[in-house]
Formats: structure tokens, sequence, C-alpha cells
């Protein structure tokens, strides 16, 4: 354990919606590429539909709008040039020696913790959730240097309290999962970046045969919607509406699931490409998104009992079904209109 | 959305930070806006904590009863459950369900003890005297 070191690299702290977003964004500015949360969004693959009944948050199914954590670093990385290196360490202190040696050699790691134990994270949002990225870009008098991209300013974290948030317990427990750019392997070309990454958002969205993934996964959510009240009862149907909303709408991703994210990834595109078939899908992916809001407002009417509406488990089933319809068509389009860049 | 529709619905719940939110401005350009919050999240998350001290409240009432330990309050409290809080004192399951029941916990040594103090960030002291519910919401929203 290097206790003794004060070592703080020369790190640009910077904010962004969602933090895998801001993690990369940081570390591939570290390597002399600035490129916006969107482009690394989109570059990324990060948008996502999954419904997963088999893995449980709270007791309800985990429906998430983005893949895995960690990917959206690992593919960005890669596309843009860049060799990654993602190690768990089974043991605590080699853990947090393993990232002294990094920060010694003057590299920014990046990590996944959990919120439940980050004494600097908003506490109403101090869950027991474990996918959240920071960058540790320093040690100082025995403090590690945080940073944290939903956080305004750079923040500090003690050795005991990263060591406990960095192994935090329950679902998706990170390991202390640590990560980092290792080295550059090709020049980076951001168009040739973007194009994989529509390509693989695409197949991910469209053509994963299990009905749990992309745009099915949003049709087999909608269904499964529609019987809520009926198979749960009331009150805990109602939870399971409160989480949905808050999948959706948890710190980061800046609005409607991503899908706003999404939609300013493809206008910046429109005008790298000169392409406006772009910029039209970006309007729609908007729209998308403004359905995905209106899913919320109804589920978190249902969840506080509140709905006046008749039957709104019915209606909030329409609404997915409608985004189900929306999401296939923009991915359709946007499956054909990236061969021609 | 349209940079005025984003909410910004301060109830602290963000203490300490806002949050960056995705919106189109009069010319359709999307653009970065600061958020303080939104009442349908805000709503939840009160709900969700609301919820959290109802069934602490429960727990305290069957540790007075006699019924359970401790123990049982606290990780109820702190929103676990037998497996979580298991994994996090790194032992069996069964273990700490005993540890729940008042007749192991009175045996418990002082380094056990020690051990879930530190998981619930509490003093010994307050782990063998637990005491009422306050508002999380409260606590957690208030400057």
């Amino acid at each position: 354990m290097a206790d003794t070191i004060n070592n703080k690299i020369n790190f640009e702290h910077s904010m962004a919606a969602h933090c895998e977003n801001g993690v990369t964004s940081n570390l591939i500015k570290f390597q002399g590429i600035k490129l916006s949360e969107a482009m690394i969004f989109g570059i990324g693959s990060g948008i996502f539909f999954s419904y997963l009944p088999f893995i449980k948050l709270n007791g309800i199914p985990v429906i998430s709008f983005r893949p895995l954590p960690g990917t959206i670093f690992k593919r960005t990385a890669k596309r843009l040039g860049f060799k990654v290196t993602a190690k768990k360490f089974k043991n605590k202190d080699k853990g947090m020696s393993e990232l002294d040696n990094l920060l010694e050699k003057g590299i920014p790691v990046g990590m996944v913790v959990g919120v439940f134990h980050l004494d600097y994270f908003p506490p109403a949002y101090r869950f027991h959730f474990n996918a959240h990225n920071i960058v540790v870009y320093g040690k100082e008098n025995n403090e590690y240097l945080i940073s944290d991209p939903v956080m305004i300013n750079p923040e500090k974290l003690n050795y005991e309290r990263l060591k406990k948030v960095r192994y935090a317990k329950g679902t998706y427990s990170p390991g202390g999962k640590m990560y980092y750019i290792s080295e550059k392997t090709a020049e980076h070309d951001v168009k040739k970046a973007v194009i994989k990454g529509i390509k693989h958002t695409c197949s991910d969205m469209l053509t994963i045969p299990i009905p749990l993934f992309g745009v099915k996964g949003i049709k087999y959510f909608s269904k499964k919607v529609k019987n809520w009240e009926k198979n749960l009862g009331t009150k805990k149907a109602a939870l399971y509406m409160a989480q949905a909303v808050r999948m959706q709408e948890e710190i980061g991703t800046g609005g409607a699931g991503f899908r706003f994210l999404y939609a300013a990834f493809l206008q910046e595109i429109s005008i790298i490409f000169n392409n406006s078939k772009l910029a039209e899908l970006s309007k729609l992916m908007t729209e998308t998104g403004d359905k995905w809001r209106e899913f919320a407002i109804l589920a978190g009417r249902v969840s506080k009992k509140r709905s006046e509406m008749e039957e709104p488990y019915l209606k909030a089933s329409e609404i997915l079904l409608e985004i189900f319809e929306m999401e296939k068509n923009i991915f359709t389009r946007l499956n054909s209109v990236v061969k021609e860049l | 959305m349209k940079k005025q529709e984003v909410p910004q619905d301060n109830e602290n719940m963000l203490k300490g930070t806002e949050e960056i939110q995705y919106a189109t401005d009069e010319n359709g350009n999307y653009t970065q806006i600061f958020s303080k919050g939104w009442d349908i999240k805000n709503d939840i998350l009160r709900e969700a904590w609301n919820e959290v001290d109802e069934n602490a409240k429960i727990a305290l009432q069957k540790v007075i009863s006699g019924e359970k330990s401790p123990i049982y309050f606290y990780m109820i409290k702190n929103i676990m459950d037998y497996k979580l809080l298991s994994q996090y004192a790194e032992t069996f399951v069964f273990r700490v369900k005993n540890h729940c029941k008042p007749k192991f916990f009175k045996k418990l040594s002082n380094g056990k003890l020690q051990i879930y103090a530190e998981i619930f960030e509490i003093s010994i002291e307050d782990l063998i005297n637990p005491k009422t519910v306050e508002s999380s919401i409260e606590k957690h929203t208030k400057n």
C-alpha cells in the first residue's frame, strides 16, 4: 500500500449526463481527442433496451436502457484506436495497490462503484445501485481525487471509503473493477468509429433473437405491463411502475432513457456527414423520447395511485407499443442510412 | 423535449449537484440544460424512502417485542436482505439469519458486533440500542 504517494495527474473534470459517457469522454480527452458526450454515446453504442425478468433489483425485474456497465468505454476507446485494459481483483488491498501503481505512472483510472456508501453522492439517490462510473486521477494527503461526471466539482474519497464502494455487494457488484487506456494502436478516424457504432446499435436493437432485447424487448415490456395489475396486485404493480420510471430517468440518462442523448448524437453526425436523413431521424428520436416521458408521467401517477385515467396499465402498455413501432422504424431506417455513409 | 420543458422542480433531491438533460433550443439544436429535479422522480424517490422508513418501523417493533435482534432492524433500515447483508459480512446467510435472532445476538463477540457496526456505519452502542426511525427523505434533502 503506497500510503505516502502524492500524485495529481493533470486531468480535466467535466460533467456529463451519464456517468460512463462522462468517464469515457474525460479519459479520451486526456489522450487528446475532444468529443461531445453525445458522440461518445453514439460511437460506444450506448443506446439499448432490455427487459430482464431473471435479474432483479429490489426484487423487481430489471428494465435497462443501456448495455452492461463498462461496454460504452470499451467500445468507444477501441473504435477510436486505443487499447484498453480492464481488471477485477478478488483481493481488495491488491485492487487498491494496483490503482496506486497506475496513478504513480500518471494513468487516470476508470472504475465501477456502488453508490450506497458513496458519501458525496446525493443522499436521496443512494440506493444499492452498483453500476456507477468514476475516474480516479490522483492521490493527495492520503485522499483519492475523484472525477465523477454527475458531480459539478471534483470530489475526494479516502482509502477505506474508496475500497468500500469498489467492493459494494449485491446486483452487478463491481468486484473492484477498474479500466484504463493502455496504449494507442491506430490513428483515430471519427467517421469510421461512428459508422461502427451505428451498425452495432442497429444490430442490437433489431436482430437479437431473444424477445427481451432491443425493440422486441419494448414490445415484450408493453405486453407485461398490460397485466401487471392483474398479475401482481395493485400495490406491487405500483412498485414495478415506480422502478420502471427510476430506470428510465435515473441520474444520467439525459432524459427519457438516453433517447434524447441519441437524438443529439444523430443531429451532430448529420452535420459531420452532411446528411439530411440523419437529421430527420434525430427528430424522430426526439419524438420517441417525448413518448418515453409520457410513459414516465403516467407510470409516476399510477405508482402514486393518482391516476384518474381508466385502465392506466392498458394505456401505459399502448404507449410502449407505440414506442416499439417508432423505434423499430427509426433503427430500420438508420440501418439503411448507415450503409450510404 | 424543448429547452423550456426541462423540469426544474427543486426539492433538494440532487443535493450538491444538478442533472444534465438534453433538450432542443429555439432552432431545434440539442443543448445541455441543468435540471434541479423533476416532480415525477421526486415523488417516486420520496415514496421509495417512505417505504424504507415504514419497513424499518415494523422491523423496530419486532426488535422491541423480542422477535428479532437489532441487526435485523439495521438490515431493513439499510435496504438490505439476508443475502446482501451476508455478502457484506462475508459470511453465510444462515449465520446472518441467526444473528438476527435475539438469543444468538446476545452471544455475539465484540469483534462480530464491530463488523456489523462498520457495515451499517454506526457505533456498537447504537447497534445494540436502535433508536426511533426518523424520516429518511427529510434527512436526505435538508441542507
